[in-house]
This record gives structure tokens, C-alpha cells and sequence, in this order.
């Protein structure tokens, strides 16, 4: 599996898919991660699906509710991890709530997911200042800790979280919740400047991106378009069928990937 | 920096968008706090709006009847709207209106908060809206039909248990997309910092006139005080002026819903174990994956599987205890305080009052034991009707 930098050095606009872990089921999910790389995916977020996922609309929140159903745990989203972690060349990224995570414990999450090889990790609820020890123990264990931003957040603060966060910075392109169709905030050019003049890290902008236009449209301001419910409505859309959903996937995810490269 | 934790309990675990809403309003909270016309402000509009102070009143025939302690009564059901949630929402719509907001969102279980919200908005000039439970707009539709009479819109919340969980999520939701114009009026002492802290002082009103009225009527600090907890910010208004007075004990009482044992309930503290739940870390309810468990209870007000984070620090530190009690209980509790006294308690203090029938009979006439009535049972006439019904 590549590092998350080495990414950034390649192209000039990395995409970023979200998919559930465990929707529909895990088996479907790891040969997902596969679809999507096959269909150019340069970092592959993996969403550890929880009850009440805060920063999540509806479509997130459904798909976190089928995988529950459906048996995904953590431990079995680091076991699907370490398994496909070596046949993998896109980094993955874990994506989840810290409940979650305190549950599992802080330190052995940590552990396991540097034994499966995960390149880095998010949890939108989670602001470094809460538990600093859980960053700082991502980063000796060469996990990037992938902070997130929002249009709202001052100077001085966005000073703070590009120091702070590893790999890349994780920008809401809204005030408001994935999968908001009203995204991205009208503003971003400002936005996003106001955010260069403070940190270094890549950044990547994700929230409300639901089609090739808007993903060419933002790919101009930085280096990487995240985009989660709209792919699992495609996925969604097929559960039936799981071949018409792996060539449904790829053809939508190799369509973003051609509108952002321009 | 400022102490956002009660021991290991509280914090802000949010979003990053909500922090700058969280900083500005600790700011506000703490220029408010010492401001004088401010507090003079709220002081008469609890006078003379919420007609506070609340009574005190020696529930004579109850204390007979148990042959124990004298029993009292702290009367939070007799302000405007029915419940202590008034003593918040007029605290706290100051606050947005300090800040500039137009609108006011709020989380309602019992209705009694979104009520409490409606009218405060309703008499600010405010635009209003309240998310709740699907299943709570049924069991609690008096205070729909309120809510939406007072101007609110009433937002049904559907997923989940379309309970109190789900909609507190879903006000948060909003408030996320809406930081910029809108005050999410929180109606317990739950949430990311500084929520518990202002829920918690805006309450603490409710203590500190028990401690006058009680050493005016009997010249001593009582023994025990009682109060229900769901979120548990009646029980902490009646408890925080008399966390030093270490010689009053101080037991909140939770819901055992149909029995722990069966784990329909919603016993947080009781039952429950550390996580983080709409931002804080405190007690709750989860599974052994950490997924937030469905809480039960007859109750809708104590129908939650989170707690306030410094309710969770008294438990640790063992300066208040904390009690279950079941649906049947809590009933049971409800049909004696209207028999004797003529008093129908919300289902929710009925919980409080029936771990008291448990202990006072064996308590000593000479003491004192005070019952934080938190709200009337208008609302609940529809539960108890059904459960009349479900038992005929």
C-alpha cells in the first residue's frame, strides 16, 4: 500500500471515495475496495458505521444502519483491512465515530490498525484537543491522524489543525451534513484561500459532491474530492445484483475520476 | 484553558463547524454571567412571567400515610408551561438574543422542553423549531398541539426509536448547517461544553430557593433530596447548592423502564458504561461494540440512554447516589401522590417519588426529605389512559 503523501506527489487531484464497511456486507465491501481502485481511486475512505453518526445525512446514515444489521464490527473492518492491505496499492483510510473507537480501546485501535496496514484515519467528532495522546500515538505509529476543517473556522485555528493533522486536511465543503446536495459552500474560493494561508498539508474537500460537475467544478481549488453518498446510493441501487453494482460503480466512479483530471 | 470536564466526564466532541458556535457561546454564557442586568432581566421575568419562586409545600397527608420523615414537596410543576424546562429556555433565549439570533431550535422528549422553547421564542419574537420523535408526538401530542399553537413548528424525527436520542441527533444536525443564525436551545444538562454548565446554572434556582424556604419553615437544611434524572438537569438545579452541605444526601432516581434485567429501561447510571454520546463523555447506554442502545421507559422525558456529565461525576465520586425505578413503580407512585394530596405528578418525578416510598417509612420523624416535582401530569393523561386500557 502506497503512503498517503506519496499520493499527493503523483497527481494533482486525488479522488477520495467513501464507501460503508459492511454495506451490504463485508464480502460485497472488499471486493468494492477493488471496483473502486480498479476505477482510479487514490485514497479509499472505509466507514466504521455507528448508531448515531452526528456528522452523517441520511444516505450515510442508512448505509451505517444495513451494515449493522448486517453483522460489520470493528474488529472485523480491521481483520477486512489487514486482509486486503497487501494486495492493495491505494492507501485506505478509516473513517469512523469515537465511541466506536474508545469501545475497541484507543491504544489497541491504534495498534491494530498499524498491523493492518491502514494509512491513516478520521473521526469527525473527535477535534485533537479532546485526546491529543490518540494523535500523537497515530503518529509514531505512521498513521496519518486526518483532521477536518469547516467554512467557519477561524485563522488561527486552521493555523492549529494543519499542524496538527497528518496526510492531508480534510476541508467540509458546507456548514451541514454529507450528503447535503446544497453543497459546496458558495464561497470557496475564499474559503479555500483562507485556508492555504494557514497550512501546508494537501487538502481535500468533501460534503455535498454529488457528480462529475461538481467534482471538476472543486477540483480546481484543491488537491483531492472526497465523495461518499452518492456512490453508496449507486451501490445501494443494485444490492440485487451484485455484478450490475460492481460495473455500475466503477463506470460512476471512472466518470468523477475523468471530470476531476480534467 | 478553561475546564471543559467534570473529573473524566464532559468535554466537546463535535464537529469541527459547531466549535466556533461552542466559543462564542461560552464567551457570552460568561459575560452574562456576572452581568447585572442580565441577571435582573431574568430575575423578573422568572417573577413574573414563570411566577417563581416555586412553592414549598409539606405534603401533610403523604407523610402520615408513610409514617416516616416529613415529607416536601418542591412545586416545579406550578410554574408557566408545567415543568421546571421554563427556568432554562428563559435563561437561554437571553443568551441568543444577546447573540444575535434570529432562530431557535430545541430537542423535545416529554414535549415539556419544546414547549418551554416555544414559548420563550413565541414571546422573544423568534422563529421556532422543535425536533422530536415520532413516537413521542404520539404518546405526548398535548404538547404538540401546544408547541404548535405557541408558533412552533414540530419537526418529526424518524429514525431509530424516533425518541429523544434521535431527536436530540437531529437538532444537532440542524445546527451544524444553521451555526451561523441559529441558537440550538439544549434542555438538559447534556451536550458538548458549556451546554451542562448553563442548563445546570439556569436550574440552580430550584436549590438555592430550597435552601431559604427550608430553613425558613424549618430552621435546617433538609436530610435528603430527591429528583428524577433522565438528561438530569431538574435533579442537578435541585442538587448543585447543596453539593458541600455533605450532611444532605442527594439520590436521583432513573427509569427501570420494564425492569433492568429485561433491558427495556433506561437506567444510564444504574446500568450503563463510559462512552461519548452528543458531545460529552458521560454514562451510557451501548452495546459491546459501542453502538448506543434503545432506551425504555413509560416516561418520554426519561427516555434517553445519555446522562449529564456531572451526574456521571457525582456517581464516581460518590457524593449522590443514583436509583431505579420501574414503569409499574413509577405508576403505582403516581396514583398515591393524586389520592392523598391531590397532586398529579408528571410520570417522570412519580420515578422519584416511588424510591422514596421504598426508604422513608424507616426514616425517623424528625427528618426531612424534599421531592423535586419537576412537572404536572397533563401531558401523561393519554399514557395512563392506555395503560388503564391495556390492563382492563
Amino acid at each position: 500500500m502506497k503512503e498517503i503523501k506519496k499520493v499527493f506527489k503523483e497527481v494533482d487531484s486525488a479522488l477520495i471515495p467513501y464507501i460503508c464497511a459492511g454495506d451490504p456486507d463485508l464480502k460485497t465491501t472488499r471486493e468494492l475496495i477493488f471496483t473502486l481502485e480498479r476505477a482510479g481511486a487514490d485514497i479509499i475512505e472505509l466507514g466504521i458505521p455507528f448508531s448515531d453518526p452526528l456528522a452523517d445525512g441520511p444516505v450515510i446514515q442508512e448505509a451505517g444502519q444495513r451494515a449493522l444489521k448486517a453483522g460489520a464490527d470493528l474488529e472485523k473492518i480491521i481483520e477486512l483491512t489487514d486482509d486486503v492491505s497487501s494486495e492493495l496499492e491505494t492507501p485506505l483510510v478509516l473513517m469512523g465515530y469515537y465511541n466506536s473507537i474508545s469501545n475497541y480501546g484507543r491504544e489497541r485501535f491504534v495498534r491494530d490498525l498499524e498491523r493492518a496496514g491502514a494509512a491513516g484515519v478520521i473521526v469527525p467528532d473527535l477535534p485533537y484537543d479532546e485526546d491529543p495522546d490518540f494523535y500523537e500515538n497515530l503518529r509514531e505509529c505512521g498513521v496519518s491522524g486526518i483532521l477536518l476543517a469547516a467554512p467557519n473556522t477561524n485563522s488561527s485555528r486552521l493555523n492549529y489543525l494543519g499542524e496538527k493533522s497528518a496526510g492531508f486536511l480534510y476541508c467540509v465543503s458546507l456548514l451541514g451534513v454529507t450528503g447535503n446536495k446544497k453543497g459546496p459552500f458558495e464561497k470557496l474560493e475564499q474559503y479555500i484561500e483562507k485556508v492555504r494561508g494557514e497550512v501546508e498539508l494537501p487538502l481535500a474537500l468533501g460534503f455535498g459532491i454529488d457528480g462529475p460537475e461538481k467534482a471538476a467544478a472543486v477540483s480546481e481549488y484543491v488537491e483531492g474530492v472526497i465523495m461518499g453518498s452518492a456512490i453508496i446510493e449507486v451501490i445501494n441501487g443494485y444490492s440485487e445484483d451484485k455484478d450490475k453494482m460492481h460495473r455500475k460503480v466503477e463506470a460512476f466512479v471512472t466518470s468523477i475520476k475523468r471530470a476531476i483530471q480534467g | 484553558m478553561e475546564n471543559k470536564y467534570y473529573g473524566r466526564f464532559g468535554g466537546q466532541f463535535v464537529p469541527e463547524s459547531l466549535r466556533g458556535a461552542l466559543v462564542e457561546l461560552e464567551k457570552e454564557y460568561k459575560s452574562i454571567k456576572d452581568d447585572d442586568e442580565f441577571q435582573q432581566e431574568l430575575e423578573e421575568t422568572l417573577s413574573d412571567y414563570v411566577g417563581r419562586p416555586s412553592p414549598l409545600y409539606f405534603a401533610e397527608n403523604l407523610t402520615e400515610e408513610l409514617g416516616g420523615a416529613r415529607v416536601y414537596i418542591k412545586r416545579e410543576d406550578l410554574n408557566h408551561t408545567g415543568a421546571h424546562k421554563i427556568n432554562n429556555t428563559m435563561g437561554q433565549i437571553l443568551l441568543a438574543e444577546r447573540m444575535n439570533k434570529k432562530r431557535i431550535i430545541a430537542e423535545t422528549g416529554a414535549g415539556q422542553h419544546g414547549v418551554a422553547t416555544a414559548t420563550a421564542a413565541a414571546r422573544a419574537g423568534l422563529e421556532c423549531e422543535v425536533f422530536m420523535g415520532r413516537e413521542d408526538m404520539e404518546r405526548q401530542s398535548l404538547n404538540v398541539y401546544k408547541m404548535r399553537k405557541l408558533g412552533a413548528e414540530v419537526v418529526p424525527v424518524d429514525t431509530g426509536t424516533k425518541t429523544l436520542k434521535e431527536a436530540t441527533n437531529e437538532a444537532i444536525r440542524d445546527w451544524v448547517a444553521g451555526v451561523e443564525y441559529t441558537h440550538y436551545i439544549i434542555g438538559s444538562v447534556v451536550g458538548p461544553y458549556p451546554y451542562p454548565e448553563i442548563v445546570r446554572d439556569f436550574q440552580k434556582i430550584i436549590g438555592e430557593e430550597l435552601k431559604e424556604q427550608m430553613l425558613e419553615k424549618e430552621g435546617r437544611l433538609p436530610d435528603c433530596l430527591l429528583a428524577c434524572v433522565g438528561g438530569g438537569s431538574n435533579a442537578m438545579g435541585l442538587f448543585y447548592p447543596f453539593i458541600e452541605e455533605e450532611e444532605v444526601s442527594l439520590i436521583g432516581v432513573e427509569a427501570a423502564g420494564r425492569g433492568i434485567e429485561t433491558g427495556k429501561h433506561a437506567s444510564t447510571l444504574t446500568a450503563g458504561s463510559v462512552g461519548v454520546l452528543h458531545g460529552s463523555k458521560s454514562f451510557l447506554l451501548q452495546n459491546g461494540q459501542g453502538q448506543i442502545s434503545h432506551a425504555h421507559s413509560i416516561s418520554a422525558g426519561l427516555d434517553y440512554p445519555g446522562v449529564g456529565p456531572e451526574h456521571s461525576f457525582l456517581k464516581d465520586s460518590g457524593r449522590a447516589e443514583y436509583k431505579a425505578i420501574t414503569d409499574e413503580e413509577a405508576l403505582e407512585a403516581l396514583d398515591l401522590l393524586s389520592e392523598l394530596e391531590g397532586i398529579i405528578p408528571a410520570l417522570e418525578p412519580a420515578h422519584a417519588l416511588a424510591w422514596g416510598l421504598k426508604f422513608i417509612p424507616d426514616m425517623d420523624e424528625e427528618e426531612i426529605v424534599v421531592l423535586n416535582l419537576s412537572g404536572r401530569g397533563d401531558k401523561d393523561i393519554n399514557t395512563l389512559q392506555n395503560e388503564e386500557e391495556d390492563k382492563s
